[in-house]
């Protein structure tokens, strides 16, 4: 890590406030991020396309048609006379008219898994979802692959990587988090390498393969994909579930950013520079 | 069960409607086949092809699987039940006056009846068909090997592709009836499990599911996966048949290559 030593010698670019401006980031790890966020927005809105022309799923290598195997599916019925969006979890119904299966559009409602917004395109067309969603998907192993091998070199690999010292500090640190009491000394904490490195060698990971094996050429190559996963069927769940703990991660991630000083973490994965504070970790 | 059964022939319409107040409504000229971003992004496409077909070699077999793994009828989709008056007239008299037609690029040209199909050597197998749409359903299918049939037909050199031509009328466009067809590689129509599947679960292919020929091309997608076989043509480039993109649904902006 580089810090602003000389400059703050030569009374240049002394950060106000007490902190020291130091190189958090570095090029490959700002600009895969970005490469990350950019094909992760349009692989979740174009998936959830796609997802929409079947929106069931189901336990096993089969759908079952003749049998019952589905554990969730987006629908719409009649309820009393009146049609409504139905959601079944598990065997458990829930009315989610005009969010999901009944949704608005234009000045009435339609009968689709999910609102426009949550789409692309806008529309039912699962042409070109997929389209979107295959290239997004080259995209996001392509940068994937430069940043194992830009991490593996530049250290960052090991700054993230959880130590045993990082895991015993960890009931302390989530007490830390939950009285929102961050320190920002320019390394991770225990928490972030955690969700970080979760996100990076389980969940994404697990939506490539995942992904793979709903491929009917990978799996002809690959046949030990349907045994890993239960499945083809099993595998299109475990990738919606991934799908729903990636979105999580998202909504967390962005809340942490909200919460930490957002000017700084932004400027961080933006310029690479990041102000870390005065106080040091106990 | 080769077909999609969204309708998607009004997505312009859609669009219009669908685009007002909606956050990702700017990506929706996505959908419009001509938009050069999405030529763009179609790039990908071929990347796959190229991807599968180097990793994946030519003799890798779909996984098949076990009688018991056969819970429920094959699942249709697409065309069911054709109207066409010379598939009626086929289909009243049980296919007996059905010929199969094989042409194209090729030195002996074909024509088979289905009794002269089910006395060649046959393939069976317990496969599991997925549709673009999501679902898969487990199925056991009878029928000759597409393989047999194109050496018997003695292939041309120049041969690139196999084009099914079906019976099925999938919309009526400006310039009449619109009929499903589809087009596969040599190399996936040479596969072991490419067959010409005049059988389901034991009985007689039924209609609902392509009588009296539909093809498997079991490491593809459904809608590969022709019903209502009229003919066959061996060909050396998809431009100069229907859409040009190769089938039907490709015509509508689906993959050519639907390997995944």
């Amino acid at each position: 890590m580089v810090t602003l030593t000389e400059a703050e010698e030569s009374g240049e670019n002394v950060p106000k406030g007490g902190g020291t401006l130091v190189y958090r980031q570095r090029l490959a790890t700002r600009l895969t991020h970005w490469l990350w966020a950019i094909s992760l927005f349009f692989m979740l809105l174009s998936g959830l396309q796609i997802f929409m022309a079947r929106p069931d799923l189901y336990i096993g290598q089969q759908s079952g048609f003749g049998f019952d195997n589905t554990v969730l599916s987006i629908g719409a019925r009649q309820v009393g006379g009146e049609m409504r969006g139905v959601t079944s979890l598990f065997g458990a119904s829930f009315d989610t008219t005009g969010w999901l299966g009944l949704v608005p559009q234009g000045d009435g409602l339609a009968r689709k898994a999910f609102p426009g917004w949550l789409t692309i395109p806008g529309y039912r067309d699962l042409a070109t979802g997929r389209i979107v969603h295959f290239f997004f998907a080259w995209l996001l192993v392509a940068t994937l692959f430069v940043w194992l091998l830009a991490s593996a070199f530049n250290g960052h690999l090991r700054e993230l990587w959880p130590s045993g010292r990082d895991l015993k500090r960890l009931p302390r640190d989530v007490a830390d988090h939950l009285r929102l009491r961050f320190v920002h000394d320019g390394r991770y904490n225990v928490l972030q390498k955690l969700s970080y490195a979760g996100v990076l060698f389980v969940a994404l990971p697990l939506m490539i393969l995942t992904g793979l094996t709903m491929s009917p050429g990978v799996v002809a190559k690959f046949p030990i994909l349907l045994d890993v996963f239960g499945g083809r069927q099993t595998a299109r769940t475990i990738h919606f579930a991934v799908m729903l703990a990636l979105l999580l991660f998202f909504v967390v991630h962005i809340l942490m950013v909200v919460l930490a000083g957002p000017i700084n973490e932004l400027r961080s994965i933006v310029t690479g520079w990041y102000r870390t504070s005065a106080e040091k970790r106990p | 069960m080769t077909r999609l059964a969204l309708t998607r022939r009004h997505f312009l319409t859609g669009a219009t409607l669908a685009s007002t107040a909606s956050l990702a409504g700017c990506f929706d000229p996505l959908g419009d086949r001509d938009s050069s971003v999405r030529n763009v992004l179609e790039t990908a496409n071929s990347l796959t092809y190229r991807a599968q077909r180097l990793l994946l070699g030519s003799d890798d077999l779909a996984r098949e699987y076990a009688e018991s793994e056969i819970r429920q009828p094959q699942r249709p989709n697409g065309s069911t039940n054709p109207r066409d008056a010379d598939y009626r007239d086929l289909a009243s008299r049980n296919f007996a006056d059905y010929r199969l037609k094989i042409s194209g690029l090729v030195e002996t040209p074909l024509e088979l009846s289905l009794d002269e199909l089910r006395a060649m050597p046959s393939r069976t197998q317990i496969t599991r068909h997925d549709c673009v749409e999501g679902w898969s359903c487990i199925a056991k299918w009878t029928g000759v090997p597409l393989a047999a049939l194109l050496r018997q037909a003695r292939v041309g050199p120049t041969a690139r592709f196999v084009l099914f031509e079906c019976f099925d009328t999938m919309e009526n466009g400006f310039t009449g009836p619109v009929k499903y067809y589809e087009s596969i590689d040599l190399r996936d129509a040479l596969h072991p499990q490419t067959i010409l599947a005049y059988g389901l679960n034991g009985e007689t292919l039924p209609v609902a599911n392509g009588a009296p020929l539909r093809v498997r091309v079991e490491r593809q997608l459904g809608y590969k996966m022709a019903k209502y076989i009229r003919s066959i043509v061996v060909i050396d480039d998809l431009s100069g048949h229907g859409g040009g993109n190769g089938g039907y649904w490709e015509d509508r902006g689906y993959e050519w290559f639907a390997g995944i």
